[in-house]
Parts: structure tokens; C-alpha cells; sequence
């Protein structure tokens, strides 16, 4: 096991962007347009990690044309290039996983 | 030394590894090697070609005695497994030489033997893959293998025909495996995709028979 944990770390992010959960980040994520890459910001709160290791992931959510929209991202991926936090929650969130706002919008959603 | 390359090595677990450009691969890491050539096996004598390696050094008490006066004879030291591999030819190939991951370069293809995880006596459903009944609406049909065979005619159940067996515990073959990367210094293969056996099981690897690399 902690051979596994070994050969993880070598393609692990040697010090992986700082954030937590309720925070409001900027995503900046590689994509392919034919044969260029550009950097896509994806910008949102995060509501959940999942995983552990090289395996770690969170989520974030943001409302686009009074939609609800969701996407995961890998942390280690090389394709997510930096994680900015803009600002934090308003107040601390009291669990780690903040389903909770996926049915709330407006004030009744503010954390 | 000719071109086949060959290892013993015990599966660790898997997990996956990022490619630069991002992609995920989903790979097992296997301690392999260091091995030591132990023996040959040669048409004169034997009527084949092989090599025999050793991998895990013992101590000459924990080794049976054939094992461990052909290991004194060789003037090799005693290992825990002692497996052969057949060769075209055994020129180039003596006891006491020593192989490592660093035989293997990623993109190499492999193939991985092993004993597949046990599944004891196993029912329909989980040795061939058959349907479940019903759980509900007093179904009592729920993990029974169904009907066998018909009637007055043939009056007997077919040969072969699948039913609850003992399950796993077999050796396997995964073939054309790619070698994901080599960590010399652990003495780490990393291979894409799932071997047989559970972790800390003990697999071949050799050069892939049949694979072209890509």
C-alpha cells in the first residue's frame, strides 16, 4: 500500500492549489480547439472533494443562465492549470459537502 | 542474452497516472525483480530450453533440499520462487546473472501471468455471468440457475452444461500489456490495465508473444 502511495506522490502537484470547500475559485482548465490549447476559467464555488491521492477531485458549482451547472475536475490533472480563490464563504460552512444548495437560489443559497 | 525479456514480480495494488497532455492511465504497479538466473534447462540434458530464475532470496534452511543443493551446485544463492521460462536458445544465458525492472523500457508490451483471485464454489451468476430471477412478489427464484434440460427427450442433462463450479484460482494470462513506466531504483513496473491474482500475488512478466508495439 504504501508503495501505491509512493508512485502516486511522483505524479502528484508538488503543492497543489490552495482551497476549501464554500470558497468561490477561478478554474483555469486546458482545452483543445483543434489543434490549439487555450486556458477555459471555470468560475464557481466548490461544494465537495471526492477521492484521495492522485485520485482527488472537487466540484464546482455555479449558476449559468439561471441553470444550475456542475463539473469536476481532477486536482492533479496537469490539464487544470491554476485554482484561484477570489473570495471566501460569507460564513463557514459546518460540513464538508454543500449539496444543501443545489435546490436554493438567491439569499436562501448564500453561504 | 537473447531478445525476450522476463521478470517474477508481486502485484502491489493499482491506482492511475496522469500523460502530460492529461490523459488518465489506470495502471497496476508491480514489485519486479531484482531475479537471478538459477539454472538452465538445455536439449542435452533436459530436452528443452529454459531459463530458471529465482526472485525473493531465503535462507538455505527455509529452501527444500533438491532446490537448495541445485543452488549450491550452480553456486547461486536460495530463493523463495523459482520459476522457468522457455527460450529459443540458452546462449548468452548463465547462472548468476542478475535481472532487473531496468530490462523493461515503457511502451514495451507485455504479458502477465498469474494466479487469478479465488472465488471458492461459486454460483451461476457470478462463474458464468447468468440472469437473477426475481426479488419481490414472493419470487423464491432468486439466484437458481434455471432449467437444465428438457424432457423424456434426451431424458439427461447435457455434457458442459454450466453450472455452480469452483471459481478463480486459475492461472492466467493478461497479454499485451503496456509498460506504463520503470522506477529502477524501487525496482517498480508500472503496466496499464489489471493483472491476475490479488495484491502481494506472485506473476510472470515476459515480452509480449504476439503484440506489435505501436
Amino acid at each position: 500500500m504504501d508503495i501505491i502511495r509512493e508512485v502516486e506522490k511522483q505524479h502528484m502537484k508538488a503543492d497543489p492549489p490552495a482551497f476549501k470547500v464554500g470558497d468561490f475559485v477561478r478554474v483555469e482548465y486546458l482545452i483543445r480547439e483543434g489543434k490549439n490549447e487555450r486556458v477555459q476559467p471555470f468560475i464557481g464555488q466548490v461544494i465537495r472533494f471526492g477521492g484521495s491521492g492522485v485520485r482527488k477531485t472537487f466540484t464546482v458549482r455555479r449558476i449559468v443562465q439561471n441553470e444550475g451547472v456542475e463539473r469536476t475536475f481532477p486536482l492533479h490533472s496537469p490539464r487544470v492549470v491554476n485554482v484561484t480563490v477570489q473570495r471566501g464563504p460569507n460564513r463557514k460552512p459546518r460540513r464538508a459537502r454543500l449539496y444543501f444548495l443545489r435546490g436554493r437560489t438567491g439569499k436562501s443559497a448564500y453561504l | 542474452m537473447s531478445d525476450i525479456k522476463f521478470l517474477l514480480a508481486r502485484k502491489k495494488g493499482m491506482t492511475q497516472i496522469f500523460r502530460e497532455d492529461g490523459t488518465v492511465v489506470p495502471v497496476t504497479v508491480l514489485e519486479a525483480g531484482p531475479c537471478t538466473v538459477t539454472g538452465l534447462r538445455t536439449p542435452e540434458r533436459d530436452g528443452y530450453c529454459a531459463v530458471q530464475i529465482g526472485f525473493i532470496p531465503a535462507r538455505a534452511k527455509h529452501v527444500r533440499k533438491p532446490q537448495r543443493v541445485a543452488a549450491e551446485k550452480a553456486g547461486v544463492p536460495a530463493f523463495r520462487v523459482l520459476r522457468e521460462f522457455r527460450t529459443v536458445s540458452v546462449d548468452g544465458w548463465e547462472p548468476g546473472q542478475e535481472l532487473t525492472v531496468e530490462q523493461f523500457q515503457p511502451g514495451d508490451l507485455v504479458d502477465v501471468t498469474g494466479r487469478s483471485k479465488g472465488r471458492g464454489f461459486a454460483g451461476t451468476i457470478k462463474a458464468h455471468g447468468f440472469g437473477r430471477g426475481s426479488e419481490t412478489h414472493g419470487s423464491m427464484n432468486v439466484r437458481q440457475p434455471g432449467a437444465i434440460g428438457a424432457c423424456a427427450y434426451p431424458g439427461r442433462v447435457f455434457k458442459g452444461t454450466r453450472m455452480a463450479k469452483h471459481y478463480g484460482a486459475v492461472r492466467r494470462t493478461v497479454k499485451n500489456l503496456t509498460v506504463e513506466g520503470v522506477d529502477p531504483e524501487r525496482g517498480l513496473l508500472l503496466v496499464r490495465g489489471g493483472v491476475p491474482g490479488p495484491p502481494n500475488g506472485l506473476l510472470q512478466v515476459r515480452t509480449a508473444r504476439t503484440g506489435v508495439k505501436k
